[in-house]
């Protein structure tokens, strides 16, 4: 049911678990079946250096998780927002049909979380003002 | 990849034992004839199906004449449903189930209901049991059938079958019992506890799939669904499949040696050493269903913090075979129903697995499965966001 490389991320996820001191934290639900997406990230000169992810879901949703962060990290942060749910599901050599919604999620954390960190850094600036 | 390899899925299906393998192998190829027959062929065949049908009845307490075959559980779940409310429409329209039932009941409930019947739904507690006051209250002038299964398949759960038959019995109410589960795992005779009718299937007591038995107890009159040719006394018309049947009989009869000879007693031993090393060495780890009032192999549970299908998919890659009710591992994405009827929490029932044990599971087995699903559990709560020791 699932490819090779969703199988492998599923058994060894990269970036996985709680990160200290992200600079920004994206907490994105799944309404259709209840699922729960944490992504952290480190974000220097408009570039995410470092990210991970925590994930309650399916195998497909914890292969995503480790998709997505491997995507963006070291991309710029305009760059990161581009990526779309479907380019992690390329990059996983797909997705049975009834799991694309869990790709969402690693799409929504991501956005989420660089939402986070510029509300953050926008707060912070104004209150340094 | 692993070394061992544990399949803990009984409750899915079993492995038909090589008795009943041996004993069926003969109906394919030599003695091939179709029951119906005169001659000599045919009159070998019928012989055989009606030794079948002794050893069926005599697992539970009928009498041969009382047994009808099916192509499984879920038609002869159907048959008596809907035979049994069409045969009695006249009498009355309502019906009862319960929450927790098999789709195959469910769903011909479901059906009776777009027929003009009606249907209700009993309630279940936490730990998946009607309650009998339940029953009584639900009961009107016009109900005709109620339908409660002996064993839940998801939680193992008994119901109260003896005390619901007697009072159905006392109302001339016909009572129907899926008792798929629980056939051939553990001892009970329909006579005594007043069923009326009782569903059986030959694949989940080491017989194999496709096969199904209905004791109709002698009286009570149904209408069939499948018309044709007139086999089973007019209820289930088709040439029967003589083979399968042969290897019903023969799972019968290896089902009625294990009830004598402490093999039932052995599974409850090792049943309860994986409930309680699983609720003792794995922190918010819960056991699903009654603690006591459950099949002798049924071992389920509810993992806090984590999801069903990435359990399994752990399970299976370290050579372990089990299934669970959560939302992701449904097609409709929807958590099972059964563990939401005993009001399990949708983030909870989302961590549901169930093991089944069988009659060649050993104590080493229930320590592999035990170990390993320790330490799959740390390894995925070190990635859920909802486990509160995490990092
Ligand atoms: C309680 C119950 N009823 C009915 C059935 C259906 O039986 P079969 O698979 O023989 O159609 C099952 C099988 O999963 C079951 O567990
Ligand atoms: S996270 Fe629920 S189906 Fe994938």
């Amino acid at each position: 049911m699932y490819t090779e490389k969703v199988m492998e991320l599923f058994m060894n996820p990269k970036n996985a678990g709680r990160m200290e001191d992200p600079d920004g934290v994206g907490e994105v639900g799944n309404p259709r079946c209840g699922d729960i997406m944490k992504i952290y990230i480190k974000v220097k000169d408009e570039r995410i250096v470092d990210i991970s992810f925590e994930t309650f879901g399916c195998a497909s949703a914890i292969a995503s998780s480790s998709m997505v962060t491997e995507m963006v990290k070291g991309l710029t942060l305009d760059e990161a927002l581009a990526i779309s749910n479907k380019d992690v599901v390329n990059a996983l050599g797909g997705l049975p049909p009834q799991k694309i919604h869990c790709s969402l999620l690693a799409e929504e954390g991501i956005q989420a979380a660089i939402e986070d960190y510029r509300a953050k850094r926008k707060a912070g600036v104004e209150a340094k003002a | 990849m692993t070394e061992r390899y544990v399949y803990m899925d009984h409750s899915a299906t079993t492995a038909v034992d090589r008795s009943v393998l041996e004993a069926m192998l003969p109906y394919f190829s030599e003695e091939f004839g179709n029951p119906n027959s005169l001659h000599i062929w045919g009159r070998k065949a019928r012989k055989a199906v009606n030794e079948a049908r002794e050893k069926v009845a005599a697992l539970v307490g009928a009498d041969a004449s009382e047994i009808i075959f099916t192509g499984g559980g879920s038609e002869a779940d159907n048959l008596a449903i809907k035979g049994a409310a069409f045969a009695r429409r006249d009498k009355g329209r309502h019906v009862i189930t319960t929450a927790i039932e098999h789709h195959a009941v469910i769903d011909a409930f479901h059906w009776l209901e777009d027929q003009g019947f009606e249907v209700t739904v009993l309630p279940v507690d936490e730990r998946a049991m009607v309650g009998i006051s339940d029953l009584e209250s639900a009961i009107r002038p016009d109900t005709i059938l109620v339908s409660m299964m002996y064993a839940n398949n998801e939680v193992g759960t008994f119901q109260p079958v003896a005390e619901a038959a007697r009072i159905c019995n006392d109302r001339g109410i016909i009572f129907h019992v899926d008792g798929v589960q629980a056939a051939g795992h553990i001892p009970f005779n329909v006579r005594d506890m007043g069923i009326d009718m009782l569903t059986m299937s030959a694949h989940k007591m080491y017989g194999p799939k496709g096969v199904g038995g209905l004791y109709i107890r002698k009286g009570v009159k149904i209408q069939p669904i499948v018309h044709g040719g007139g086999q089973e006394r007019g209820l289930r018309s088709g040439t029967e499949n003589t083979a399968g049947i042969v290897g019903f009989g023969a799972a019968a009869d290896l089902a009625s040696m294990r009830f004598t000879d402490g093999s039932i007693e052995e599974e409850v031993r090792l049943r309860d050493l994986l409930i309680d090393s699983v609720t003792s060495s794995i922190e918010d780890a819960y056991l699903t269903g009654h603690r006591t009032e459950r099949l002798p192999f049924h071992a389920s549970f509810c993992i806090g913090s984590l999801e069903g299908e990435s359990m399994l998919l752990r399970l299976d890659a370290a050579g372990i075979g089990a299934s669970s009710g959560s939302a992701c591992t449904s097609g409709s994405l929807e958590p099972s129903y059964v563990l939401l009827a005993m009001g399990i929490t949708h983030e909870l029932a989302h961590g549901s697995l169930r093991f089944s044990l069988g009659k060649d599971t050993t104590r080493e087995d229930i320590v592999y499965v035990a170990e390993n699903l320790k330490k799959i559990v740390a390894d995925l709560r070190a990635l859920s966001p909802l486990w509160k020791n995490r990092g």
